[in-house]
C-alpha cells in the first residue's frame, strides 16, 4: 500500500515537472504553414489592421509576387514571448517556406504590437539587395515615423514600397510552375485529340463497310459523348489555367482571380539564415 | 533450409545497406550544416576591421580595447574545423575562439556608449545593423546545426541502429553547447 502511494506521488512529481518544464520554456508558437488554397500575404493575428487594409496589403504583395516571384508576406503578432524578433522571424521564414525554393527570394516582416517592434527578415537570396543595414535603415527612417503616429498601415505600406524598390528589377518573371506545366496541358489535350481522331476514323470506316442504320446511330451517339467529354476536358484546363493566379493573362484578370484560392504557386520552399534587421518605436 | 538461410541472409543485408545510408545521409548533412556555422562565424569576423577602423576615428586612444578585439579576431579565424573532424575538442577549441572574439567585441561596444560622436557617425549604425544581423546568422544556423546533429544522434541511438552504429564506425555527434551569458538572443546591445 505504502509502495503504491509512493509510486503514484512519484507520477504525480513528474508530471508536475513536465507542466513546469513546458511553462518555464514557454516560447512563441510558430503559427503551422497554411495550406497552399488558403496561403495570402498578410497574416493580422492581432487584428492590427482594418479588413479593408488588410486586403489591400494583402492584393498588392500578391501581385507583386505574382510578377517578381519575390514573396513578401506580413505577420502581426502580440508578442515574441522574450524571443528575439529577428531569430524567431528567421526560424518562421524557414518554417513556411516563403520564397521560391532556388532563389530563397522571401521576405517576412514581422511585427509585435505589444512589444512594439518590427523585423524585416530577408531570406538568403535577397540578402545581397536588402542588406541588413538597408533594412535597417527602412525600418528607422521609413516605418517607424508612421508607427510613432499609431499608423501601422501607413507604415507598413511605406515600408513595402520601399522593399519594392530596393528589389527592383530582380527575379523577374520566374514564376513557379507555370513555364513547366502549361505545355504539359496542351501536349495532354492534343494527344487525346489524336486518339479520338485515330477512333473516329477507324469508326467510319468500319460504319462505311458494314452500312447499316443502327450502327451509324450508334455512332452518332458515340460522337456526341466524345464530344461531350471534350469540351468537359477544355474546360477543366482553362480553369486550372486561370486559378493558378491570373498569370497566363497578366495583369488583366487580376481583378477576378483573387476572389479564390491561393496564388501562383504558392509558398516555394526559400530558406531564411537570419538576415535582416529590426527596430522599436 | 539452406536457401531460406540465405534469403533471411540477403534481408539483412538490405537493410544494413539501408540503415548504413540513412547514417550517412543524416551525418552528411549536419556536416554540411557546419559550412554555414563557419561562414557566419567568418562573416562576424570579415565585419571587424571595417568596425576597428571606425571606432579608431573617434576613439583612438582606447588602444587597449581595438587591439583585443584584433587580437581575438585572429585567433577565431585561425581555429577552423574539417566537417568530417567534429570531434567534441575541436568543436569546444573553436567555440573558445569564437567566444573570446564574443566577448572582446562587446567590450569594445560597451567603451563606444562614452562617445556619444561615433554613435552618430552613419556607417558605423550601418555596422551596428550588420554585427546585429551577422549575430543573428549564427545563433540561426548554429541552431540549425544542433537540429540535424541531434537528428542524427537520435537516429543512431535507437534499436537496431545502435547496433550497427558502432560497427559500421559512427559516432555520437557534439552539439554547440550554449555559451555562459549568451543564450539564443544576440548580447550585442546598442
Amino acid at each position: 500500500m505504502y509502495r503504491l502511494k509512493n509510486i503514484s506521488f512519484k507520477v504525480v512529481i513528474t508530471v508536475l515537472s513536465f507542466v513546469w518544464i513546458s511553462i518555464g520554456y514557454s516560447q512563441f508558437k510558430i503559427p503551422p504553414k497554411p495550406k497552399d488554397a488558403k496561403q495570402h500575404f498578410v497574416y493580422d493575428y492581432s487584428n492590427l489592421l482594418t479588413e479593408q487594409d488588410s486586403s489591400a496589403l494583402n492584393v498588392k504583395l500578391r501581385r507583386y509576387a505574382d510578377t517578381t516571384s519575390t514573396q513578401i508576406v506580413v505577420a502581426i503578432i502580440n508578442s515574441t514571448e522574450g524571443e528575439y524578433i529577428n531569430y524567431l522571424g528567421a526560424q518562421w521564414g524557414e518554417k513556411w517556406g516563403i520564397g521560391q525554393e532556388k532563389e530563397d527570394n522571401g521576405i517576412l516582416i514581422l511585427l509585435a504590437k505589444n512589444d512594439r517592434k518590427i523585423a524585416i527578415n530577408t531570406g538568403k537570396g535577397v540578402e545581397h539587395l536588402l542588406t541588413d543595414a538597408l533594412s535597417k535603415r527602412i525600418i528607422d527612417r521609413e516605418i517607424i515615423p508612421y508607427f510613432k503616429r499609431n499608423d501601422y498601415n501607413g507604415g507598413l505600406n511605406r515600408g513595402v514600397d520601399v522593399i519594392f524598390e530596393v528589389m527592383q528589377g530582380e527575379y523577374k518573371g520566374t514564376r513557379k510552375n507555370n513555364a513547366v506545366r502549361f505545355p504539359f496541358e496542351i501536349i495532354i489535350v492534343l494527344v487525346i485529340f489524336f486518339i479520338i481522331f485515330i477512333i473516329a476514323i477507324s469508326k467510319t470506316r468500319g460504319g462505311g463497310r458494314g452500312g447499316n442504320k443502327g450502327n451509324r446511330r450508334d455512332d452518332d451517339a458515340r460522337s456526341i459523348l466524345e464530344a461531350i467529354i471534350l469540351s468537359n476536358m477544355g474546360r477543366g484546363s482553362y480553369s486550372r489555367g486561370s486559378s493558378s493566379g491570373g498569370g497566363l493573362f497578366g495583369g488583366s484578370s487580376s481583378g477576378g482571380s483573387f476572389g479564390g484560392g491561393g496564388f501562383g504557386g504558392g509558398f516555394g520552399g526559400g530558406s531564411f539564415g537570419g538576415g535582416g534587421a529590426s527596430g522599436g518605436w | 533450409m539452406k536457401k531460406k538461410g540465405l534469403i533471411l541472409l540477403g534481408i539483412l543485408v538490405v537493410i544494413g545497406i539501408y540503415i548504413y545510408n540513412s547514417m550517412t545521409t543524416k551525418q552528411g548533412n549536419y556536416e554540411a550544416q557546419w559550412a554555414n556555422v563557419e561562414s557566419s562565424y567568418q562573416r562576424r569576423a570579415d565585419l571587424i576591421p571595417n568596425l576597428v577602423a571606425t571606432v579608431k576615428g573617434y576613439a583612438a586612444h582606447e588602444k587597449e580595447t581595438l587591439e583585443g578585439v584584433i587580437k581575438a579576431r585572429s585567433e577565431a579565424t585561425k581555429t577552423t574545423i574539417d566537417p568530417s573532424n567534429l570531434t567534441p575538442e575541436n568543436i569546444a577549441q573553436f567555440q573558445q575562439a569564437q567566444q573570446g572574439l564574443s566577448g572582446a567585441l562587446s567590450r569594445l561596444l560597451v567603451t563606444v556608449e562614452r562617445y556619444p560622436e561615433l554613435k552618430a557617425d552613419k556607417s558605423f549604425i550601418e555596422l551596428q545593423s550588420q554585427i546585429e544581423g551577422t549575430e543573428n546568422r549564427i545563433s540561426v544556423e548554429r541552431n540549425r546545426f544542433n537540429e540535424l546533429a541531434g537528428n542524427y544522434n537520435i537516429y543512431i541511438r535507437k534499436f537496431p541502429m545502435n547496433l550497427l552504429a558502432g560497427v559500421f564506425g559512427f559516432d555520437d555527434a557534439t552539439l554547440f553547447k550554449s555559451e555562459p551569458g549568451s543564450e539564443k538572443a544576440p548580447k550585442v546591445e546598442f
